[in-house]
């Protein structure tokens, strides 16, 4: 067994508030191994983004963490000051955001973003550099390289600048790379090329990937397990197949059975009632209950943990066998 | 014409931009007139009570044609007639009335369609009294609107699209997404009309909410006999919904098919390569090849067929001389067509 890249443990963020404090994610723990891609799906307001930008320690005031560790390589890094977690950003963990043009200056050039990132996170001399940034960006799929470089990005498609910013996420070669919804600004047929080249560029520079977005059919092309989210808190996790086909919690079935897919027309889309509670008033005990068809008694005041199921782990009471609950984060129950 | 049985019908339909620098700045650096044609002549019929869905990518022209179609827009060319009225072209304001009562519009981001300072209630009202349909039955034809009458039929609509009578004193902030686009809904039915246009009506809604509202749009049609005219980048929403699907490409229309033979043997190279790109959530395996570029701008279309640079299966021709849409499918090598080139044979 591997020991993980990054590990989550009982994270909780809060924002400070005049009415007190309002928690945006509660009690979430999961391990990446390095090398893996794990995807975090969950509906808008689920804490998907908070999760990764509490990783990377990008959290905007009056958001902060209230307590958990999280520990990269063996060491932790929820604690670290502003200046120390300066250097983990870009060199350790690479971010990749939904937006292409907003996370390109449009001011500068390609090549100066690259060559800049390349510049502070190696000794190359400022032509290696160069040099650097041409070949990331014929590795991204940008045809003449050498020539576009020194365009801008108003210059680039869509599909392009995103290529570019997944080259910029990568070129410092990190660990771990956090992707909040990657293609979800892009086209159906350039959606297919980007995550084809994430999901390859990862692989061959064997890093682990951290993949938030809320479309389902992403993940489950992408990545090796998957952690469903719901109202902050992560009610399943386990290997992408096992939860795609047999979600375990009733929220990930709900999910699941409400996309619907090209294989045939059905009568009628499986419709979860009501919607996701605000954070000002999650409910008492699962926050899932009072949409739940299979809720009972406990459920309404008892917050469940998540449950090893075989190699899964559910965060529902309806799991709980021999007595004693067990965290469960994936990367235990792994082989 | 076209048979009794079509609702809509749009002939020719096109819609051109000038995008152009301003004239003097045209003249001074001596550059041509830059048009965009958004839509560039389109040719369909929609049925009485079916569902036609228009898939195409961002820029495609499908919001635009969306647009003409409710008049929104008006038509460079070609003309839309609704059961033979062609609106643009009337003259008789009573007709043209009627024509704008009996179709509506349900628009994609439910946060920038309603109005922030009213009320729920109100915004659906809105339709019942600009077309005088609350009037009192007393009174007889437009006279002064009949407030309870008005209510009534508010409180109705909202109880039709899953809502309570009391949501209509609140004001859109106080709803979620698909609460306001349930809204957005009731105001659309509100004039009791016969076809309504959906430009992407669940693409800003989350997949859960998603469901619900499709549902809901389904449930309608059964009710109302609703004919919807469907606009979507997602196949699978059109594939859950439409009776019969148009696919478009850089303003033109690449293939029309019922929406079974489209998703069972799609005939344009490029319906292949859209249904290729959709992620596998079933996880089937299914065979599936890599697509290959991006959509070209449409300022500056290729020569040709729009589709032929990232054609696999492109020839010469293909770049000189642009298929028209014959037998519902605009190719010159269809791809159930036996005489075609072989498929992965470059220009």
């Amino acid at each position: 067994m591997t020991d993980p890249l990054l590990r989550v443990r009982d994270l909780r963020v809060e924002f400070a508030t005049r009415r007190g404090p309002l928690v945006a994610l509660d009690g979430v723990s999961f391990d990446i191994a390095p090398g893996e891609i794990l995807g975090v799906v969950g509906e808008s307001g689920a804490g998907k983004s908070l999760t990764g930008l509490a990783i990377i320690g990008l959290l905007d005031p009056p958001g902060h963490i209230a307590k958990g560790e999280i520990t990269l390589g063996g060491r932790r890094i929820d604690n670290l000051s502003p200046a120390a977690m300066r250097k983990i950003r870009g060199r350790r963990i690479g971010m990749i955001f939904q937006d292409p043009l907003t996370s390109l200056n449009p001011l500068l050039r390609i090549g100066d973003h690259l060559v800049e990132t390349i510049l502070a996170h190696s000794s190359l001399t400022p032509r290696q550099a160069r040099e650097r940034a041409i070949g990331w960006l014929a590795e991204v799929g940008i045809p003449a390289p050498e020539k576009r470089i020194d365009g801008y990005p108003h210059e680039f498609s869509g599909g392009m600048r995103q290529r570019v910013v997944i080259a910029l996420a990568l070129c410092a070669e990190p660990a771990l790379v956090i992707a909040d919804e990657p293609t979800t600004a892009l086209d159906v047929s350039v959606q297919a090329q980007i995550i084809a080249v994430l999901k390859k560029l990862t692989r061959v520079h064997g890093a682990a990937v951290m993949l938030i977005t809320h479309d389902m059919g992403v993940i489950a092309e992408t990545a090796d397990r998957v952690a469903v989210m719901y109202a902050g808190r992560i009610a399943e996790i386990g290997k992408v197949g096992e939860v795609v086909r047999e979600p375990l919690h009733p929220y990930a079935k709900g999910l699941m059975a409400a996309i619907p897919t090209l294989e045939g027309r059905l009568a009628r889309l499986a419709q979860i009632p009501g919607a996701m509670p605000r954070l000002s008033a999650i409910p008492q005990g699962c926050a899932f209950n009072p949409r739940c068809p299979r809720v009972f008694d406990r459920c309404r005041i008892e917050r469940p943990p998540l449950l090893a199921v075989g190699e899964r782990g559910a965060a529902c009471w309806l799991y709980e066998r021999n007595g004693a609950p067990a965290v469960a984060t994936g990367i235990e129950a792994r082989r | 014409m076209s048979a009794p049985a079509d609702l809509v019908s749009a002939r020719g339909l096109k819609c051109v931009f000038d995008v152009s620098k301003p004239w003097i700045s045209r003249i001074l650096d001596g550059e041509p007139r830059r048009l965009l044609k958004a839509v560039d002549g389109v040719d369909f019929a929609i049925r009485r009570g079916e569902t036609f869905g228009i898939v195409g990518e961002s820029g495609s022209g499908k919001s635009t044609l969306a647009r003409m179609v409710v008049g929104l827009l008006r038509p460079s060319g070609g003309e839309v007639r609704i059961e033979g009225v062609d609106m643009a072209a009337t003259r008789d304001p009573l007709a043209r009335r009627d024509v704008r009562r009996r179709m509506q519009m349900i628009f994609q981001d439910p946060y920038a369609s309603l109005n922030p300072r009213w009320r729920a209630g109100d915004i659906i009202a809105e339709p019942i009294l600009a077309f005088g349909l609350g009037a009192g039955e007393a009174n007889g034809g437009e006279k002064a609107p009949d407030k309870a009458r008005v209510m009534a039929r508010v409180d109705e609509l909202l109880r039709l699209v899953g809502l309570d009578p009391a949501d209509g004193r609140k004001y859109p902030h106080e709803f979620s997404g698909g609460q306001r686009q349930r809204i957005a809904i009731a105001r659309a039915l509100a004039s009791n009309p016969d076809f309504i246009v959906c430009d992407e009506p669940t693409s800003a809604l989350d997949v859960s909410i998603q469901a619900q509202i499709l549902n809901l749009m389904r449930d309608l049609q059964d009710k109302l006999g609703l004919t919807y005219l469907l606009i979507t980048h997602n196949l699978a929403v059109v594939r859950h919904m439409a009776t019969r699907v148009g696919v478009m490409y850089l303003g033109r229309l690449v293939e029309i098919a019922s929406t079974e033979a489209l998703f069972a043997r799609p005939r344009h190279p490029y319906t292949r390569m859209l249904l290729d790109a959709v992620p596998d959530l079933a996880m089937s395996g299914r065979a599936r090849t890599p697509v290959g570029g991006e959509p070209p701008n449409p300022i500056e279309p290729p020569s040709g067929c729009p589709f032929h640079p990232r054609c696999p299966r492109a020839v010469e021709r293909c770049k000189n001389e642009a298929p028209l849409l014959s037998d519902d499918v605009a190719c010159h090598f269809p791809l159930d067509d036996p005489a075609g080139p072989m498929p992965g044979k470059p220009v």
